[in-house]
Protein backbone atom coordinates (compact mmCIF):
# COMPACT_ATOMS: atom_id res chain seq x y z
CA UNK A 1 0.00 0.00 0.00
CA UNK A 2 1.81 3.28 -1.22
CA UNK A 3 0.61 6.84 -1.34
CA UNK A 4 1.26 10.11 -3.39
CA UNK A 5 1.54 13.67 -2.12
CA UNK A 6 1.33 15.40 -5.26
CA UNK A 7 4.29 18.24 -5.15
CA UNK A 8 3.23 21.26 -7.55
CA UNK A 9 6.78 22.99 -6.52
CA UNK A 10 4.84 25.57 -4.42
CA UNK A 11 5.37 24.71 -0.49
CA UNK A 12 7.21 22.30 1.44
CA UNK A 13 5.71 18.68 1.33
CA UNK A 14 8.84 16.83 2.97
CA UNK A 15 7.47 17.53 6.27
CA UNK A 16 4.35 16.40 5.45
CA UNK A 17 5.44 13.28 3.68
CA UNK A 18 7.98 12.37 7.01
CA UNK A 19 4.72 13.01 9.69
CA UNK A 20 2.74 10.75 7.57
CA UNK A 21 5.65 7.98 6.93
CA UNK A 22 5.71 8.41 10.81
CA UNK A 23 2.38 7.16 11.49
CA UNK A 24 3.82 4.00 9.47
CA UNK A 25 2.62 4.59 6.38
CA UNK A 26 4.33 4.31 2.93
CA UNK A 27 4.04 7.63 1.42
CA UNK A 28 6.14 9.24 -1.66
CA UNK A 29 6.24 12.81 -3.73
CA UNK A 30 5.99 12.77 -6.79
CA UNK A 31 4.77 15.15 -9.67
CA UNK A 32 4.59 13.35 -12.74
CA UNK A 33 0.98 10.94 -13.96
CA UNK A 34 2.62 7.70 -13.27
CA UNK A 35 3.60 8.70 -9.60
CA UNK A 36 -0.42 9.19 -9.04
CA UNK A 37 -1.46 5.91 -11.47
CA UNK A 38 0.72 3.45 -9.42
CA UNK A 39 -0.71 4.83 -5.51
CA UNK A 40 -3.28 3.90 -3.15
CA UNK A 41 -4.28 7.08 -2.03
CA UNK A 42 -3.38 10.64 -3.22
CA UNK A 43 -2.79 13.73 -1.42
CA UNK A 44 -3.25 17.28 -2.70
CA UNK A 45 -1.70 20.11 -0.61
CA UNK A 46 -1.66 23.52 -1.44
CA UNK A 47 -0.34 27.17 0.01
CA UNK A 48 -0.76 30.22 -2.26
CA UNK A 49 -2.32 30.73 -5.38
CA UNK A 50 -5.58 28.63 -6.90
CA UNK A 51 -5.33 30.00 -10.46
CA UNK A 52 -1.48 29.51 -10.07
CA UNK A 53 -2.13 25.79 -8.96
CA UNK A 54 -4.29 24.85 -11.39
CA UNK A 55 -1.29 26.00 -14.01
CA UNK A 56 0.90 23.70 -12.20
CA UNK A 57 -1.49 20.81 -12.36
CA UNK A 58 -1.68 21.68 -16.20
CA UNK A 59 1.66 21.95 -16.71
CA UNK A 60 2.34 19.08 -15.61
CA UNK A 61 -0.42 17.20 -17.19
CA UNK A 62 -2.01 15.60 -14.41
CA UNK A 63 -5.45 16.71 -14.61
CA UNK A 64 -6.22 13.93 -16.90
CA UNK A 65 -4.86 11.08 -14.21
CA UNK A 66 -6.36 12.93 -11.46
CA UNK A 67 -9.79 12.41 -13.12
CA UNK A 68 -9.48 9.10 -13.78
CA UNK A 69 -7.80 7.64 -10.40
CA UNK A 70 -10.40 10.17 -8.53
CA UNK A 71 -13.56 10.14 -9.98
CA UNK A 72 -13.64 7.16 -12.53
CA UNK A 73 -11.34 4.44 -10.20
CA UNK A 74 -12.49 5.97 -6.72
CA UNK A 75 -9.19 6.47 -5.49
CA UNK A 76 -9.05 8.21 -1.95
CA UNK A 77 -7.96 11.50 -2.09
CA UNK A 78 -7.21 14.26 0.68
CA UNK A 79 -6.75 17.84 -0.05
CA UNK A 80 -5.45 20.22 1.92
CA UNK A 81 -6.08 24.01 2.32
CA UNK A 82 -6.32 25.20 -1.18
CA UNK A 83 -5.51 21.33 -2.22
CA UNK A 84 -9.09 21.10 -0.67
CA UNK A 85 -10.17 24.31 -2.63
CA UNK A 86 -9.18 22.99 -6.13
CA UNK A 87 -11.89 20.41 -6.02
CA UNK A 88 -14.39 23.09 -6.36
CA UNK A 89 -16.28 24.09 -9.91
CA UNK A 90 -13.68 27.83 -9.71
CA UNK A 91 -12.61 30.35 -7.74
CA UNK A 92 -13.07 34.02 -7.49
CA UNK A 93 -9.58 34.46 -6.71
CA UNK A 94 -7.78 34.44 -10.74
CA UNK A 95 -11.68 33.57 -12.35
CA UNK A 96 -10.09 29.94 -12.74
CA UNK A 97 -11.69 26.84 -13.14
CA UNK A 98 -10.79 23.82 -10.71
CA UNK A 99 -11.19 20.56 -10.68
CA UNK A 100 -15.06 20.67 -10.48
CA UNK A 101 -15.21 17.17 -8.18
CA UNK A 102 -17.48 19.24 -5.55
CA UNK A 103 -20.28 21.41 -6.35
CA UNK A 104 -19.47 24.96 -5.46
CA UNK A 105 -17.32 27.81 -5.75
CA UNK A 106 -14.00 29.01 -3.64
CA UNK A 107 -14.56 32.26 -2.39
CA UNK A 108 -13.27 35.24 -0.38
CA UNK A 109 -13.59 35.56 3.12
CA UNK A 110 -15.80 37.99 3.50
CA UNK A 111 -18.20 39.60 5.88
CA UNK A 112 -21.46 41.31 5.85
CA UNK A 113 -21.19 43.44 9.07
CA UNK A 114 -17.66 44.18 9.53
CA UNK A 115 -14.09 45.15 8.16
CA UNK A 116 -12.17 41.75 8.98
CA UNK A 117 -8.27 40.91 8.34
CA UNK A 118 -7.42 38.45 5.54
CA UNK A 119 -5.89 35.95 6.23
CA UNK A 120 -8.13 34.19 9.07
CA UNK A 121 -4.85 33.01 10.53
CA UNK A 122 -5.08 31.25 13.99
CA UNK A 123 -6.02 28.18 15.85
CA UNK A 124 -10.32 27.51 15.18
CA UNK A 125 -12.70 24.55 16.41
CA UNK A 126 -14.49 22.43 13.40
CA UNK A 127 -18.12 21.61 14.15
CA UNK A 128 -19.36 18.78 13.08
CA UNK A 129 -22.13 19.57 10.52
CA UNK A 130 -23.90 16.13 11.79
CA UNK A 131 -25.16 14.77 14.75
CA UNK A 132 -23.59 11.70 14.24
CA UNK A 133 -20.10 13.30 13.27
CA UNK A 134 -18.19 11.76 10.62
CA UNK A 135 -15.76 8.99 11.08
CA UNK A 136 -12.95 11.54 9.69
CA UNK A 137 -13.48 13.02 13.42
CA UNK A 138 -13.16 9.35 15.06
CA UNK A 139 -11.43 10.37 18.11
CA UNK A 140 -10.90 13.86 18.45
CA UNK A 141 -12.87 15.79 20.71
CA UNK A 142 -15.46 18.88 19.91
CA UNK A 143 -12.93 21.49 21.68
CA UNK A 144 -9.81 20.63 19.71
CA UNK A 145 -8.78 23.37 17.48
CA UNK A 146 -6.58 23.39 14.29
CA UNK A 147 -4.75 25.69 12.81
CA UNK A 148 -6.01 27.89 9.64
CA UNK A 149 -4.40 30.03 7.38
CA UNK A 150 -6.81 31.18 4.35
CA UNK A 151 -8.07 33.89 2.54
CA UNK A 152 -10.46 31.95 0.43
CA UNK A 153 -13.05 29.25 1.59
CA UNK A 154 -15.48 26.47 0.07
CA UNK A 155 -18.53 27.19 -0.41
CA UNK A 156 -20.28 23.97 -1.25
CA UNK A 157 -23.38 23.51 -2.47
CA UNK A 158 -24.34 19.98 -1.54
CA UNK A 159 -24.80 20.71 1.86
CA UNK A 160 -24.00 16.53 2.33
CA UNK A 161 -20.30 17.69 1.31
CA UNK A 162 -19.94 19.30 4.35
CA UNK A 163 -18.24 17.61 7.63
CA UNK A 164 -17.86 20.24 9.12
CA UNK A 165 -17.75 24.45 9.43
CA UNK A 166 -16.07 26.86 11.73
CA UNK A 167 -15.97 30.29 12.55
CA UNK A 168 -14.15 33.16 11.81
CA UNK A 169 -15.13 36.39 12.71
CA UNK A 170 -18.92 36.40 11.81
CA UNK A 171 -18.69 34.21 9.13
CA UNK A 172 -19.07 30.88 8.79
CA UNK A 173 -17.73 28.17 6.48
CA UNK A 174 -16.46 24.69 5.20
CA UNK A 175 -13.46 23.71 7.39
CA UNK A 176 -13.83 19.82 6.25
CA UNK A 177 -15.81 17.76 3.51
CA UNK A 178 -16.15 14.35 2.54
CA UNK A 179 -17.89 13.28 -1.28
CA UNK A 180 -17.23 9.37 -0.84
CA UNK A 181 -13.78 8.89 -1.64
CA UNK A 182 -13.06 12.49 -1.98
CA UNK A 183 -12.16 13.97 1.24
CA UNK A 184 -10.75 17.91 2.09
CA UNK A 185 -9.66 19.78 5.02
CA UNK A 186 -9.39 23.66 4.97
CA UNK A 187 -7.18 23.75 8.00
CA UNK A 188 -3.59 21.87 8.16
CA UNK A 189 -3.55 18.54 9.73
CA UNK A 190 0.16 18.52 9.67
CA UNK A 191 0.31 21.66 11.55
CA UNK A 192 -2.47 20.55 14.14
CA UNK A 193 -0.62 18.09 16.67
CA UNK A 194 -1.55 15.10 17.51
CA UNK A 195 -5.54 15.68 16.69
CA UNK A 196 -4.45 17.01 12.93
CA UNK A 197 -2.40 13.50 12.03
CA UNK A 198 -5.42 11.79 13.91
CA UNK A 199 -7.71 13.61 10.94
CA UNK A 200 -5.08 12.08 8.73
CA UNK A 201 -5.25 8.42 10.04
CA UNK A 202 -8.79 8.70 9.84
CA UNK A 203 -8.70 9.51 6.23
CA UNK A 204 -6.54 6.85 5.42
CA UNK A 205 -8.84 4.13 7.80
CA UNK A 206 -12.24 5.99 6.30
CA UNK A 207 -11.10 4.69 3.01
CA UNK A 208 -10.09 1.18 4.00
CA UNK A 209 -6.41 1.32 3.92
CA UNK A 210 -5.06 1.11 7.63
CA UNK B 1 -10.84 37.95 18.41
CA UNK B 2 -8.26 34.97 18.59
CA UNK B 3 -6.83 34.08 21.21
CA UNK B 4 -3.58 35.64 22.54
CA UNK B 5 -0.71 33.34 21.63
CA UNK B 6 2.23 32.26 23.52
CA UNK B 7 5.42 31.87 21.43
CA UNK B 8 8.35 30.31 22.88
CA UNK B 9 11.47 31.29 21.16
CA UNK B 10 14.56 29.74 21.00
CA UNK B 11 17.82 31.12 20.11
CA UNK B 12 20.41 29.17 17.38
CA UNK B 13 23.78 29.53 17.22
CA UNK B 14 26.15 26.85 15.93
CA UNK B 15 23.43 24.34 15.44
CA UNK B 16 22.70 24.63 19.22
CA UNK B 17 20.15 26.64 21.12
CA UNK B 18 21.31 29.41 23.48
CA UNK B 19 19.90 31.86 26.01
CA UNK B 20 21.54 34.77 27.60
CA UNK B 21 20.65 38.03 29.11
CA UNK B 22 20.20 41.40 27.82
CA UNK B 23 21.41 39.81 24.65
CA UNK B 24 24.88 38.78 26.27
CA UNK B 25 26.65 36.08 28.49
CA UNK B 26 24.60 33.30 25.99
CA UNK B 27 24.91 30.01 27.64
CA UNK B 28 24.43 26.41 26.19
CA UNK B 29 21.24 25.14 26.68
CA UNK B 30 20.74 22.26 24.78
CA UNK B 31 19.71 20.43 21.21
CA UNK B 32 17.13 21.93 19.12
CA UNK B 33 15.54 18.75 18.24
CA UNK B 34 14.46 18.41 21.75
CA UNK B 35 13.22 21.54 22.59
CA UNK B 36 11.17 20.48 19.49
CA UNK B 37 9.66 17.64 20.84
CA UNK B 38 9.18 18.82 24.59
CA UNK B 39 7.36 21.58 22.44
CA UNK B 40 5.40 19.42 19.82
CA UNK B 41 4.90 17.50 22.99
CA UNK B 42 2.91 20.21 25.21
CA UNK B 43 1.49 21.36 21.88
CA UNK B 44 2.10 24.84 22.03
CA UNK B 45 0.72 27.13 19.42
CA UNK B 46 3.67 28.47 17.21
CA UNK B 47 7.42 28.77 17.80
CA UNK B 48 9.71 31.09 16.78
CA UNK B 49 13.39 30.03 16.04
CA UNK B 50 16.34 32.89 15.77
CA UNK B 51 19.60 32.32 14.53
CA UNK B 52 21.72 34.33 16.87
CA UNK B 53 25.00 34.99 15.04
CA UNK B 54 23.96 34.98 11.37
CA UNK B 55 23.58 38.98 10.90
CA UNK B 56 26.78 39.55 12.25
CA UNK B 57 28.35 36.41 10.46
CA UNK B 58 26.73 37.42 7.48
CA UNK B 59 25.49 33.84 7.09
CA UNK B 60 22.33 32.40 5.05
CA UNK B 61 19.57 30.28 7.02
CA UNK B 62 20.21 26.81 7.36
CA UNK B 63 18.08 25.20 5.50
CA UNK B 64 18.51 21.95 6.55
CA UNK B 65 18.16 22.53 10.20
CA UNK B 66 14.76 24.27 9.31
CA UNK B 67 13.91 20.99 6.83
CA UNK B 68 14.58 19.10 10.03
CA UNK B 69 12.47 21.25 12.44
CA UNK B 70 9.70 20.75 9.96
CA UNK B 71 9.40 17.82 10.17
CA UNK B 72 9.41 17.41 14.21
CA UNK B 73 7.41 20.44 14.45
CA UNK B 74 3.81 19.64 14.57
CA UNK B 75 2.56 23.44 14.47
CA UNK B 76 3.65 26.25 12.77
CA UNK B 77 6.98 27.76 12.97
CA UNK B 78 8.88 31.31 12.37
CA UNK B 79 12.79 31.12 11.48
CA UNK B 80 14.67 33.97 11.32
CA UNK B 81 18.49 35.37 11.89
CA UNK B 82 20.95 37.12 8.77
CA UNK B 83 17.80 36.76 6.44
CA UNK B 84 19.02 39.78 3.89
CA UNK B 85 17.55 38.90 0.28
CA UNK B 86 14.21 37.70 -1.21
CA UNK B 87 16.19 34.29 -2.26
CA UNK B 88 16.34 33.60 1.27
CA UNK B 89 13.21 34.40 2.38
CA UNK B 90 11.85 32.26 -0.24
CA UNK B 91 13.96 29.53 0.46
CA UNK B 92 13.36 29.50 4.12
CA UNK B 93 9.66 28.75 3.51
CA UNK B 94 9.77 26.62 1.31
CA UNK B 95 11.89 24.99 3.36
CA UNK B 96 8.75 24.42 5.78
CA UNK B 97 8.80 27.64 8.43
CA UNK B 98 4.99 29.49 7.92
CA UNK B 99 6.91 32.52 8.72
CA UNK B 100 10.10 34.36 7.98
CA UNK B 101 11.48 36.78 10.52
CA UNK B 102 13.63 39.45 9.29
CA UNK B 103 15.50 42.29 11.65
CA UNK B 104 18.60 43.57 10.66
CA UNK B 105 17.58 43.57 6.83
CA UNK B 106 14.16 45.43 7.72
CA UNK B 107 16.32 48.80 8.78
CA UNK B 108 19.01 48.33 6.38
CA UNK B 109 16.86 47.72 3.04
CA UNK B 110 13.19 47.98 4.30
CA UNK B 111 12.45 47.82 0.87
CA UNK B 112 13.38 43.82 1.46
CA UNK B 113 9.81 43.71 3.27
CA UNK B 114 7.53 45.27 0.33
CA UNK B 115 9.24 42.85 -1.94
CA UNK B 116 8.84 39.84 0.84
CA UNK B 117 5.03 40.77 1.48
CA UNK B 118 4.59 40.90 -2.13
CA UNK B 119 5.51 37.33 -3.31
CA UNK B 120 4.71 35.58 -0.21
CA UNK B 121 1.83 37.72 1.42
CA UNK B 122 2.45 39.49 4.29
CA UNK B 123 1.24 36.53 6.94
CA UNK B 124 4.82 34.85 5.82
CA UNK B 125 6.87 38.16 6.90
CA UNK B 126 7.66 39.09 10.92
CA UNK B 127 9.53 42.31 11.32
CA UNK B 128 11.76 41.86 14.62
CA UNK B 129 12.44 44.99 16.59
CA UNK B 130 14.79 44.79 19.34
CA UNK B 131 15.36 47.91 21.43
CA UNK B 132 16.85 49.31 24.44
CA UNK B 133 15.08 52.64 26.77
CA UNK B 134 18.27 55.22 26.66
CA UNK B 135 18.65 58.28 28.90
CA UNK B 136 15.09 60.50 29.28
CA UNK B 137 12.71 57.39 28.26
CA UNK B 138 13.53 57.33 25.18
CA UNK B 139 13.70 54.10 23.36
CA UNK B 140 16.42 53.15 20.29
CA UNK B 141 16.59 50.34 17.97
CA UNK B 142 19.85 48.01 17.97
CA UNK B 143 20.39 45.60 15.29
CA UNK B 144 23.19 42.63 14.50
CA UNK B 145 21.74 40.81 17.41
CA UNK B 146 21.83 43.88 19.73
CA UNK B 147 25.01 44.72 18.79
CA UNK B 148 24.80 47.78 16.95
CA UNK B 149 22.83 51.20 18.20
CA UNK B 150 20.84 52.86 15.74
CA UNK B 151 18.98 56.57 16.04
CA UNK B 152 15.60 55.21 15.36
CA UNK B 153 12.50 54.68 17.21
CA UNK B 154 11.18 51.65 17.31
CA UNK B 155 7.89 52.77 17.39
CA UNK B 156 8.01 53.93 14.09
CA UNK B 157 10.31 51.63 12.92
CA UNK B 158 7.09 49.38 13.56
CA UNK B 159 4.78 51.93 11.85
CA UNK B 160 6.51 51.62 8.99
CA UNK B 161 6.98 48.23 8.55
CA UNK B 162 3.59 47.82 8.77
CA UNK B 163 3.04 50.03 5.95
CA UNK B 164 4.99 48.53 3.85
CA UNK B 165 3.34 44.87 4.56
CA UNK B 166 4.82 42.64 7.58
CA UNK B 167 2.41 40.63 8.60
CA UNK B 168 3.73 40.87 12.66
CA UNK B 169 5.80 42.80 14.97
CA UNK B 170 8.65 41.01 17.16
CA UNK B 171 9.35 44.16 19.48
CA UNK B 172 12.29 42.22 22.11
CA UNK B 173 13.34 44.98 25.24
CA UNK B 174 16.81 44.10 25.29
CA UNK B 175 17.48 45.60 28.62
CA UNK B 176 14.66 43.66 29.86
CA UNK B 177 15.45 40.02 28.26
CA UNK B 178 16.55 37.33 29.99
CA UNK B 179 16.19 38.93 33.48
CA UNK B 180 12.49 38.20 34.27
CA UNK B 181 11.23 41.16 35.59
CA UNK B 182 8.20 41.36 33.59
CA UNK B 183 7.51 42.74 29.60
CA UNK B 184 7.79 46.58 28.96
CA UNK B 185 3.92 46.67 29.13
CA UNK B 186 3.34 50.28 28.54
CA UNK B 187 5.35 50.72 25.43
CA UNK B 188 3.99 47.40 24.40
CA UNK B 189 0.54 48.63 24.50
CA UNK B 190 1.32 51.88 22.69
CA UNK B 191 2.74 50.26 20.08
CA UNK B 192 0.32 47.88 19.90
CA UNK B 193 -2.32 50.53 19.37
CA UNK B 194 -0.44 52.86 17.17
CA UNK B 195 0.26 50.21 14.84
CA UNK B 196 -1.93 48.59 12.36
CA UNK B 197 -0.71 44.62 12.55
CA UNK B 198 -0.31 42.05 15.26
CA UNK B 199 2.12 42.89 18.07
CA UNK B 200 4.49 40.12 19.81
CA UNK B 201 5.67 41.83 22.74
CA UNK B 202 8.78 39.94 24.39
CA UNK B 203 11.59 40.49 26.78
CA UNK B 204 11.66 39.93 30.42
CA UNK B 205 8.77 37.41 30.90
CA UNK B 206 9.56 35.44 33.99
CA UNK B 207 6.29 33.69 35.17
CA UNK B 208 3.18 32.83 34.14
CA UNK B 209 1.76 36.21 36.07
CA UNK B 210 3.92 38.16 33.56
CA UNK B 211 1.94 36.26 31.00
CA UNK B 212 -1.34 36.92 32.50
CA UNK B 213 -0.06 40.71 32.35
CA UNK B 214 0.63 40.61 28.81
CA UNK B 215 -2.80 39.24 27.87
CA UNK B 216 -4.43 41.92 29.80
CA UNK B 217 -2.47 44.36 27.94
CA UNK B 218 -5.21 45.74 25.71
CA UNK B 219 -4.29 45.56 21.59
CA UNK B 220 -1.17 42.94 22.13
CA UNK B 221 -1.55 40.17 20.08
CA UNK B 222 0.75 37.51 21.74
CA UNK B 223 3.86 37.46 24.16
CA UNK B 224 7.35 35.85 23.16
CA UNK B 225 8.95 34.04 26.23
CA UNK B 226 12.56 32.78 26.44
CA UNK B 227 14.25 31.85 29.29
CA UNK B 228 10.70 31.08 31.15
CA UNK B 229 10.56 28.18 28.49
CA UNK B 230 13.91 27.01 28.75
CA UNK B 231 15.28 28.18 32.61
CA UNK B 232 13.71 26.79 36.10
CA UNK B 233 14.62 27.53 39.31
CA UNK B 234 17.03 30.03 41.33
CA UNK B 235 19.74 28.72 39.54
CA UNK B 236 18.69 28.94 36.15
CA UNK B 237 18.98 25.12 35.79
CA UNK B 238 18.74 24.10 31.80
CA UNK B 239 14.75 22.75 32.11
CA UNK B 240 12.92 22.91 28.65
CA UNK B 241 9.62 23.01 29.52
CA UNK B 242 6.48 24.45 28.77
CA UNK B 243 4.42 25.79 32.10
CA UNK B 244 0.59 26.20 30.15
CA UNK B 245 -2.05 24.48 28.75
CA UNK B 246 -1.64 24.41 25.19
CA UNK B 247 -4.62 26.35 23.35
CA UNK B 248 -5.50 23.31 21.26
CA UNK B 249 -6.77 21.72 24.46
CA UNK B 250 -8.66 25.48 25.86
CA UNK B 251 -12.29 25.17 25.84
CA UNK B 252 -13.96 28.71 25.73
Amino acid sequence: MKGVIVDLGINNIQSLQHKITRLGIKVEVGEKAKDIDQSDFIILPGVGYFGEAMNRLRERDLIDTLNSRVVMKQIPILGICLGMQLFSEDSEEGNTAGLGWIRGSTKLLKSRNKKISIPHIGWSRINSVDANPSPLLNQIEQTKRFYFVHSYHLQCQDSTDIVTTSTYEDIEFVSSIRKQNIFGTQFHPEKSHRDGMQVVWNFLHCSGLV
Amino acid sequence: MAAKRVIPVLLIRNQGLWKGRRFRSHKYVGDPQNALRVFSEKMVDELVMLNIEASVKKTGPDIRLIERVANECYMPFAFGGGIRTVEQVGNVLRSGAEKVVIGTAALKTPNLINESARLFGSQSIVVSIDYKETLFNKRRVYIYSGNKRTKVDPLRMAIEMSRRGAGEILLTSISKEGMGGGLDLKFLEEVAMKVGVPIIGGGGVGSVKDIIEGMNTTGLSAIAVGSLVTFSGPHRSVLINYPLVSPAEVDD
